[in-house]
């Protein structure tokens, strides 16, 4: 058979060119040289193609040949997705380590879930049925916690002319044949989808509910929206990592996609050792039950790692199309954004700003607008939640991936160096961040939490501003040169950042606070303010206050009080509004 | 069969550049061998097109023609030949013996580049090791497997600092568990390589270490490949022969300024500051070289030394690497100037892995809050020095003097300590919490309140 092959004719890096390609595709993956490496072409000039390739290029030679495979680069979707970790272009990572052992080698060739793994399928449909594209047609229960719903490809509508019963089949049985009046398909357990296509929906849908972090920076000064999009962008040693770390473990998201891209090796082990440990709040099973993990370390190859944001994000709206709320965490978005201007260098392209190329602030935008709260093919409501760490040169918010990131997100939770070097953690800056999101929430909060609990949060925030305006003077002046009532606010300010704002991820309460504790404890430092400003009113010092043992119980709450309180808080503000009254009576009597 | 074609001509020289045409069978990344009137120089091929191969030569190009030369392909990735017998041994910067013991004959070649390590293959780092020096055991703890690089200055005493952990640093505490030392030179001055050359004579540990040295003076391009010579000698030692392996690497800066000579001379568009587009990518892939596996006990801790230019940390060299490593170790111009040694700023300073590997069953149950609140309320002192600046010592808040009292303590008690002083954990322990009873109770608020209890003095 002739089959057409391209021939190398230069090679720098990941970036290769051949010519006698005028036949190949667009974005389509090729196999490259003796070793089969894989590539994705992306140009065409003529009869030379540019690919990248996603492998270690040394060794490859100018002469050598580049084979088609008549498809885009793609992910195989289907039960065996969960619990796994996967490279860039979702080569299961265990099985390179059986493969070519504890060091990644070059011309592994492609691979992806386990199509010979038999699984438990509960058929739903039986022939003469019409089904559409995107219902479910049977269900595999993949992990205790995660029933994995299989679905008819997007595109193929039609009656079932051929069903499979219940029982065992692995991935590549025909469970199903559908007629569409022209041709009659074949429906296994897994599906194929391009990564740099989105997937389809029926509509998008209003953003309304929140994503509950159990973080209570994030939860209730910044929240998140199920469907929305949150950059974390900090300097190095501010917390990222850490941060997201903890959304992934705590975040009421059905299934979380971690995708580890131009990281460190050490933080991937650290989630593979922990996950399957740690416990989740909300069904009491490890972790790992619910997550995947995509990791393309920072020295993995530099293409892979701009196709790990697509493959993770295919994955997400895969889960989503079974009516999941899927939350993405992707660690770095920078360092994305860095094998993009690697790879442009390499190409040779214009460059914009510090390198990067003209093309970033609408690839950033491409991958942001996939995130969204969505009625699927399938008419469930689900979501996509995007939460990007961004790693700013210099910790420099200016430059473009910040910048360009900010311009296409809701919430924006800025890491600040000063609160990481005091190891206030989450060094969370509550003056530099925000989120979009509160007036969608709005009605959320008030229905679920409480009526007051937005307006709380923004006496609290006030007093936090004022705090900042205060620490200017005091800079100048010193503390004891204020007004007891500006001091007031010093120490309420206190109360908030050491007793609210610092969050504790290993104690084992404090790494998730639920939402009715944090309302509480909100409130609680919202009474003792009240008191405390009718008590300074009247003239009594402010050291009356500050040396209460009420101060520090407020403090060290957090820890003292339980998740599952009962009247702790009652107690507590019973407490302080006797302490106060006494101090009133004692003053004025 | 395979036919060795020499070429005879040069299309083109330009600075560590040749380029030659007519060539065919190359491969990318392989070693040329390049004999001149002067002696046989070693390049690798970086770029490939059609027939024409751009090679970029480890030594100086000077003296070279494009006539009078004989270049031959070799065809594999360059290679250095390793067996136990590196140890005690020295070599220049592109892995060959340089002391008078001859050439290291067989044991294995393996390919300087290395491979990544498949993250589930990697061991996670909780072993600590102990320095003997407060500011770090006690605050940015060293853990065994860790990439923890010190961020120093032109003139600062990092040389001593690298030489006080390797003399007092107990990288291994099994019996029977062996270790070495990897020292990488790379542009460093004569008297710097004589200084470690003598601390590891000093401290015992010379037929233990093996020496990559690029001098100052030696050609620039030779610095790619130390390191990787370098990690790679520590690779087989560590997981070859399960030995517990700390590389000290210095100093990154000569690295990277080479890494930009030769990318500017290839015409590449640059990054920050000149600095090519792949400075992250190509700095991981030495950095990630650290770590533990699942299938040898092993392991290779990393303390590479780069001098910020112009003391500044946001440059892309410190940048870049704060972001690949696991922490840093800041040093500090304004407190070695107060004659403060070691002079470690602890704010910036961190270590990402000492959450994992201190506390109970690690070192002590207190140490996680100790460090915790040695932090916070350091950084406190930092705000109350600004505020005397403006209104005078004396005009301070009683609570306010008492950071300042803590914060001399710290730095005088805590901080400071003599070169061949090696305290032990406890004492450094102990230490922290002598300072921090200068403070009232009620100030630390990240201790609870038993620990308080159980240690506070006063």
């Amino acid at each position: 058979m002739d089959k057409i092959q391209g021939i190398i004719t230069y090679i720098n890096g990941p970036v290769i060119k051949a010519k006698n390609m005028e036949m190949f595709k667009m974005r389509e993956m090729v196999t490259v040289g003796e070793k089969r490496l894989i590539g994705e072409i992306i140009s065409i000039d003529g009869d030379i193609g540019t690919v990248q390739v996603y492998e270690e290029t040394t060794g490859l030679k100018i002469g050598e040949k580049i084979d088609s495979t008549g498809k885009p680069l793609s992910v195989k979707l289907g039960p065996g997705i969960i619990g796994n970790i996967f490279d860039g272009i979702q080569r299961p990572l265990n099985f390179i380590y059986e493969k070519s052992g504890g060091f990644i080698s070059e011309g592994i060739g492609l691979a992806s879930i386990d199509l010979t793994k038999k699984w438990d399928v509960t058929v739903l449909v039986k022939e003469g049925d019409t089904v559409k594209e995107g219902s479910v047609f049977a269900t595999v229960k993949e992990t205790p916690l995660i029933t994995h719903k299989l679905m008819i490809p997007p595109g193929i509508n039609g009656k079932i002319v051929y069903a499979e019963k219940n029982g065992t089949y692995d991935l590549e049985e025909v469970l199903l044949k559908i007629d569409d009046g022209k041709t009659v398909h074949d429906i296994k357990m897994y599906q194929e989808w391009p990564v740099r296509t989105p997937r389809p929906v029926k509509e998008r849908m209003p953003i309304e509910k929140p994503l509950i972090t159990g973080q209570r920076v994030i939860d209730t000064f910044f929240p998140v929206a199920k469907g929305g999009t949150a950059a974390i962008p900090g300097g190095f040693g501010t917390g990222k990592t850490m941060t997201q770390h903890q959304l992934a473990k705590w975040s009421d998201a059905d299934i979380i996609v971690y995708i580890g891209c131009g990281e460190r090796g050490n933080e991937m082990t650290e989630v593979l050792e922990d996950f399957p440990k740690l416990i989740d709040p909300n069904s009491n099973l490890p972790l790992m039950n619910r997550t995947i993990l995509i990791a393309n370390t920072s020295n993995m190859p530099v293409a892979a790692r701009e196709a790990s944001i697509y493959t993770g994000i295919t994955i997400a709206e895969y889960f989503r199309d079974m009516g999941y709320n899927v939350a993405i965490m992707a660690d770095s978005t920078s360092r994305w954004a860095e094998a993009l201007r690697e790879i442009s260098g390499r190409l040779e392209e214009m460059p914009a700003e510090e390198g990067y190329p003209a093309y970033l602030p609408s690839r950033l935008a491409e991958f942001y607008e996939r995130a969204g709260y969505v009625t699927t093919l399938g008419d469930d409501e689900a979501s996509v939640t995007i939460i990007g760490a961004v790693s700013p040169a210099g910790g420099d918010f200016s430059e473009p991936v910040t910048q360009n990131t900010k311009r296409f997100v809701g919430a924006f939770l800025g890491l600040d160096k000063k609160l990481a070097y005091a190891r206030h953690y989450p060094a969370i800056n509550w003056l530099s961040s925000y989120s979009g999101y509160l007036a969608s929430l709005n009605s959320w909060y008030r229905n679920n939490v409480s009526e007051d609990m937005m307006n709380l949060r923004g006496e609290m925030l006030r007093v936090l501003q004022e705090e900042s305006k205060l620490l200017e003077i005091v800079k100048l002046v010193g503390e004891d040169v204020l007004p007891d009532e500006q001091r007031l606010i010093l120490e309420i300010a206190k109360l908030i950042k050491i007793g609210y704002l610092q969050q504790n991820a290993y104690h084992k309460d404090d790494t998730y606070v639920p939402l009715n504790k944090q309302y509480r404890m909100l409130k609680v430092i919202k009474l003792f303010y009240e008191h405390a400003n009718e008590v300074i009113k009247k003239g009594i010092p402010i050291s009356k206050i500050k040396s209460s043992q009420l101060y520090n119980d407020i403090l060290k709450m957090k820890y003292s009080i339980p998740n599952d309180y009962k009247d702790e808080f009652d107690n507590f503000e019973n407490q302080i509004i006797t302490y106060f009254d006494s101090l009133i009576e004692a003053y004025e009597g | 069969m395979n036919i060795i074609k020499e070429y005879m001509q040069l299309d083109k020289i330009e600075g560590p550049l040749i380029v030659l045409s007519g060539v065919d069978n190359a491969a990318y990344d392989e070693i040329v061998e390049i004999k001149t009137n002067s002696g046989t120089k070693h390049g690798k091929v970086v770029q490939l097109h059609n027939d024409k191969a751009i090679v970029q030569v480890f030594e100086t190009t000077s003296g070279m023609s494009v006539k009078d030369v004989s270049v031959r392909f070799t065809g594999s990735p360059l290679e250095i030949n390793l067996s136990k017998d590196i140890l005690g041994r020295v070599f220049n910067g592109i892995g060959e013996p340089i002391d008078d013991g001859g050439e290291i004959f067989g044991g294995v070649k393996m390919d300087v580049n290395g491979r990544p390590i498949n993250p589930v293959a990697r061991r996670y780092p909780r072993n600590f090791i102990q320095t003997g020096i407060s500011a770090i055991d006690g605050l940015t703890t060293l853990i065994r497997g860790q990439k923890l690089p010190i961020f120093s200055g032109n003139g600062l005493p990092h040389n001593q600092i690298a030489a006080q952990i390797v003399r007092q640093a107990k990288i291994s505490e099994e019996e029977g568990q062996d270790f070495a030392v990897v020292f990488a030179a790379m542009g460093v001055k004569h008297d710097d390589a004589h200084y470690f050359l003598k601390a590891f004579e000093e401290s015992g540990v010379l037929e233990r270490v093996v020496m990559f040295l690029n001098l100052a003076d030696d050609p620039v391009v030779e610095r790619i490949i130390t390191p990787r010579c370098a990690l790679t000698a520590a690779e087989y030692l560590a997981f070859n022969h399960n030995m517990h392996i700390l590389v000290i690497m210095t100093d990154i800066t000569s690295y990277c300024e080479a890494l930009r000579e030769i990318s500017s001379a290839r015409e590449e568009v640059p990054g920050r500051k000149g600095y090519p587009g792949y400075l992250y990518s190509d700095l991981a892939s030495l950095y990630e070289r650290a770590g533990m596996m699942e299938d040898s006990s092993g392991s290779i801790t990393q303390i590479p030394i780069l001098t910020m230019p112009n003391d500044d940390i946001t440059h892309p060299i410190p940048d870049l690497t704060g972001y690949i490593t696991e922490g840093q170790i800041v040093l500090s111009r304004e407190i070695f100037q107060r004659n403060i040694y070691p002079p470690i700023n602890i704010l910036p300073s961190l270590s990402r892995l000492m959450k994992d590997g201190i506390g109970e069953g690690y070192t002590r149950d207190d140490h996680p809050a100790v460090s915790s609140q040695v932090f916070s309320s350091y950084s406190r002192v930092q705000e109350v020095i600004a505020l005397s600046q403006v209104i005078g010592e004396d005009e301070l808040s009683d609570i306010d003097k008492k950071y300042l009292e803590f914060g001399k303590a710290f730095e005088e008690k805590f901080l400071k300590q003599d070169f061949d002083e090696n305290r032990n954990i406890n004492e450094t322990l102990e230490l922290a919490w002598e300072i921090l009873s200068i403070l009232p109770k009620s100030e630390l608020d990240r201790i609870d309140s038993k620990t308080i209890d159980a240690h506070y003095r006063g």
